[in-house]
């Protein structure tokens, strides 16, 4: 029973992110950027902007000019999920490749950090006036759910281990379409039931920052607006405009 | 009441006097009563838009908003991603300023962000007090027109923000819904209207503007000796165009002599145009691309049909961006134009460029008697650039400076360059209806100025931007300064310039020694 909920779950969790996110981002690629303003100074280059948005991406290097403390508590975050991720790779494929074996013990310990990290960040909403301010509901609530997810996920790397083989026979089972029962351990409900929860949310919430930063035109546009010429897409060419008459000829 | 107790409170400790950078508690509703005039229907109808407020707004605003997020990817993205982390919330200089929380760019962006989410989203739609979601109601609007004009579109938050959310893109598209329906600001849009009607923001017609320059003329060959010619609507290689400040505000008229001079020295056929005579783009301010095309393509115009090589803007910040980053967009190509000089050109470029070959001669100990620093604009240090690397608008100015004044300090780096504070009078906020918020909005660049008259001694302030010097000359007396200890960038040039034939040169030249200045201009650089 529990079984059939958690892959039907799955499956809609699955399309959902999938579907949401391609729309969301079909919206952007396809929405013109009309004029050339990256914030300046900026590359000149396409190699220059590649650059700039890797040091954006990886680094966050504008939020490192910005704020330390939201810097730290954001690379603990963000570095420690990616760990995650990584980790997590060995459920869905068989053989594991060796890379991801490697990774392990890394991920193991990113769990911790990562939750740290989510600490750190509800602290400053609920510390800092100006943060609390511009907080809504639904920012504490995602804090508050991957900060659970990584909780219940350490518990059971650390306290009680489940039926991990169990887990991963029931995802290879969902991609290949040849069920397999799923462990009913508490923890591996509350863990799968939450990471369903993220991924239905996804598209929906301002997690399409992740996709949506490699679109920002302040970030990844080339300086050139003088070098090259970028007409506006939905103005009329410059040759059917009407000039405005000086005053004596009206 | 208790709320201005608790800002006044907030604003005039010891180290929020001080600190260019000191951020305030927030204190609710605190800069709610600043609010400008808004613009008769006249005006508005003039720039295309309704005069009054129809009966269903709501529908117009929000189709509006639907029609802006198909336009600009910006709007459509900076909508969505923000992730509330907060790292913007203390770079706003009218934040700082007022401590009003509504100025931190985040939460002025949500103030149209609620809006979006409640019609446009699901969960917005479902659980609107989950995500901050409200509908769209009078006292909404009334909120946009206030906090909407309380942004001078500085962009200092996008450098910030780790996804470069850029507030100045949701306050130019929320004063366009706004705009869209019949509600609009005064000072903005009749001068939009001017610009349409005469050609300049001022109002100045063709006949006093050649009068005025007539006059200038006669000031140069008083001071000089040299018949230093302003031709205005002649054919020339060199299409000016300046600010139209710069035709008698102060000091502005002051930088406009020493291009004059500039021009002369290099001896370059140049003139300037009454149809074209306006490097300000207001319409930039309001968002609206029609509008801000409608007054480029002027520049067009009068580019053929005085059949110029190259077209050079004068010092003005957002006028520059309009130029840099919209000018070739909007009112382009310029294919016809010589195609070895960008289009459009700076004038600091430009003087720059003869510096360094060498043909500008000066006196660098006319500028002795002043300590200078050099205020960034913020349109120029963070929407455009000056020469061919990224950055050159930072080091362009500093080198004209330095090469015709002994005397010059930045100040702190976290105020200057990309960091720069707004002087509190740009994106269209210059106007009096507005002066509380001027004055609080350009104290954290006052506190940096104090700053570094404590510690070198310095006693003017050298900027490029024509909005920029005519707010510090009204806000700088408040702040213990003159209303003339802002300058010009190519006041300064003027000052120095040893024009061929002068009576400088005859006196410089008597007493021989000082021959080699403009080498050591170069070297100086
Ligand atoms: C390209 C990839 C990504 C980049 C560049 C990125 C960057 C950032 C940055 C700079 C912040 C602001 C600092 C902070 O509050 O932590 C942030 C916040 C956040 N990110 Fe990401 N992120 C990425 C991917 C993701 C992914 C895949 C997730 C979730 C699965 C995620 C979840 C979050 C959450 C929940 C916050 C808000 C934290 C808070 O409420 O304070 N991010 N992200
Ligand atoms: S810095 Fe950017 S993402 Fe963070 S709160 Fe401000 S606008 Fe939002
Ligand atoms: S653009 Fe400038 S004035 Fe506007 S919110 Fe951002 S920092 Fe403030
Ligand atoms: S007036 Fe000057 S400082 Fe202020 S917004 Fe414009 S360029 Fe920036």
């Amino acid at each position: 029973m529990i079984t059939v909920l958690y892959a039907l779950l799955y499956y809609v969790a699955f399309i959902v992110f999938a579907a949401g996110v391609a729309y969301r981002v079909w919206g952007y690629w396809k929405t013109p950027a009309p004029a050339v303003i990256p914030t300046t100074p900026a590359p000149v280059t396409r190699t220059g902007v590649v650059w700039r948005m890797f040091k954006e991406v990886a680094f966050f290097e504008s939020l490192w000019k910005s704020n330390k403390w939201i810097w730290i508590f954001a690379m603990m975050f963000h570095l420690s999920l990616w760990l995650i991720l990584i980790r997590h790779a060995r459920y869905f494929v068989q053989p594991v490749p060796t890379l991801i074996t490697l990774a392990q013990p890394f991920g193991k310990y990113a769990g911790i950090f990562f939750v740290l990290g989510g600490l750190g960040l509800f602290a400053r909403r609920i510390l800092v006036s100006r943060v609390r301010y511009i907080s809504s509901p639904s920012d504490y609530l995602m804090l508050l759910m991957f900060i659970l997810i990584g909780f219940s996920g350490l518990m059971m790397t650390f306290v009680n281990k489940p039926d991990v083989v169990g887990v991963k026979a029931f995802f290879l089972g969902l991609m290949t379409f040849n069920w397999q029962p799923l462990p009913t351990d508490f923890g591996v409900l509350v863990h799968l039931g939450l990471v369903a929860l993220f991924l239905i949310i996804f598209p929906f919430s301002k997690l399409v920052h992740a996709p949506g930063v490699f679109f920002s035109p302040t970030r990844n546009m080339v300086d050139n607006p003088r070098e090259k010429f970028h007409p506006v897409p939905w103005l009329p060419s410059i040759d059917e405009v009407v000039y405005d008459e000086p005053p004596g000829k009206k | 009441m208790a709320e201005e107790e608790k800002v006044v409170e907030e604003l005039t400790t010891q180290e929020a006097l001080t600190d260019p950078l000191y951020v305030p508690e927030p204190v609710d509703g605190a800069a709610a009563h600043i609010k400008s005039f808004p613009a008769a229907p006249e005006f508005q109808e003039k720039l295309g838009y309704p005069g009054e407020r129809p009966d269903n707004w709501q529908e117009v605003a929000l189709n509006k908003m639907q029609d802006l997020r198909g336009k600009f990817r910006s709007f459509r993205l900076f909508l969505d991603i923000c992730v509330k982390c907060g790292a913007c919330t203390d770079k706003c200089h009218y934040f700082m300023g007022t401590a009003d929380p509504k100025n931190m760019p985040v939460a002025r962006a949500d103030l149209i962000r609620s809006v979006y989410r409640r019609y446009f989203t699901l969960p917005g739609k479902w659980f609107p007090s989950l995500v901050g979601a409200r509908e769209l109601t009078e006292e909404v609007l009334d909120e946009w027109y206030t906090y909407y004009f309380q942004c001078s579109e500085c962009r200092r938050c996008s450098v910030y923000c780790p996804y470069g959310i850029d507030t100045a893109e949701i306050t130019m598209a929320a004063r366009e819904i706004l705009d869209s329906v019949g509600v609009g600001m005064k000072y903005t849009n009749e001068i939009i209207g001017k610009v349409y009607d005469i050609g300049n923001n001022l109002g100045l017609q063709a006949p006093a503007l050649k009068a005025t320059m007539e006059d200038l003329e006669e000031e140069i060959e008083e001071d000089t000796g040299v018949k230093v010619r302003i031709p205005v609507d002649e054919p020339a290689d060199i299409l000016l165009i300046p600010p139209s400040a710069d035709f008698f505000a102060e000091p502005h008229i002051d930088g406009f002599i020493g291009y004059a001079k500039v021009f002369h020295a290099a001896g370059v056929k140049w003139t300037i145009s009454t149809y074209a005579s306006e490097a300000a783009n207001f319409a930039m301010f309001i968002g609206s691309y029609e509008n801000m095309r409608r007054i480029a393509q002027r520049i067009r115009r009068e580019a053929i049909r005085l059949g110029v090589k190259r077209i050079i803007i004068g010092e003005c910040g957002h006028a520059w961006r309009a130029a840099y980053q919209f000018l070739n967009t909007l009112a382009g190509p310029f294919d016809f134009l010589d195609p070895n000089y960008p289009v459009p050109q700076h004038i600091c470029e430009f003087t720059w460029d003869l510096i360094q070959e060498g043909k500008l001669r000066f006196d660098k100990s006319q500028n002795d008697h002043l300590t200078l620093t050099f205020h960034d604009s913020c349109n120029v240090a963070r929407a455009s650039r000056m020469g061919k690397y990224p950055g050159g608008q930072f080091d362009i100015p500093r080198n004209i400076i330095k090469a015709v004044c002994n005397n010059y300090y930045d100040m702190p780096e976290d105020t200057i360059k990309e960091a720069t504070l707004c002087c509190g009078g740009g994106g269209g906020l210059l106007t009096d209806d507005l002066m509380e918020l001027r004055k609080k909005g350009g104290s954290p660049r006052m506190k940096a100025l104090k700053q570094v008259t404590e510690e070198y001694g310095v006693n003017k302030m050298a900027a490029i931007c024509a909005i920029c010097k005519t707010q510090f000359s009204k806000i700088m007396p408040y702040n213990g300064y003159a209303m003339d200890d802002i300058m010009s960038v190519h006041q300064l040039v003027s000052n120095a310039i040893v024009l061929p034939g002068s009576e400088q040169e005859a006196e410089l030249d008597g007493t021989a020694d000082e021959s080699g200045d403009s080498e050591q201009a170069k070297e100086d650089a």
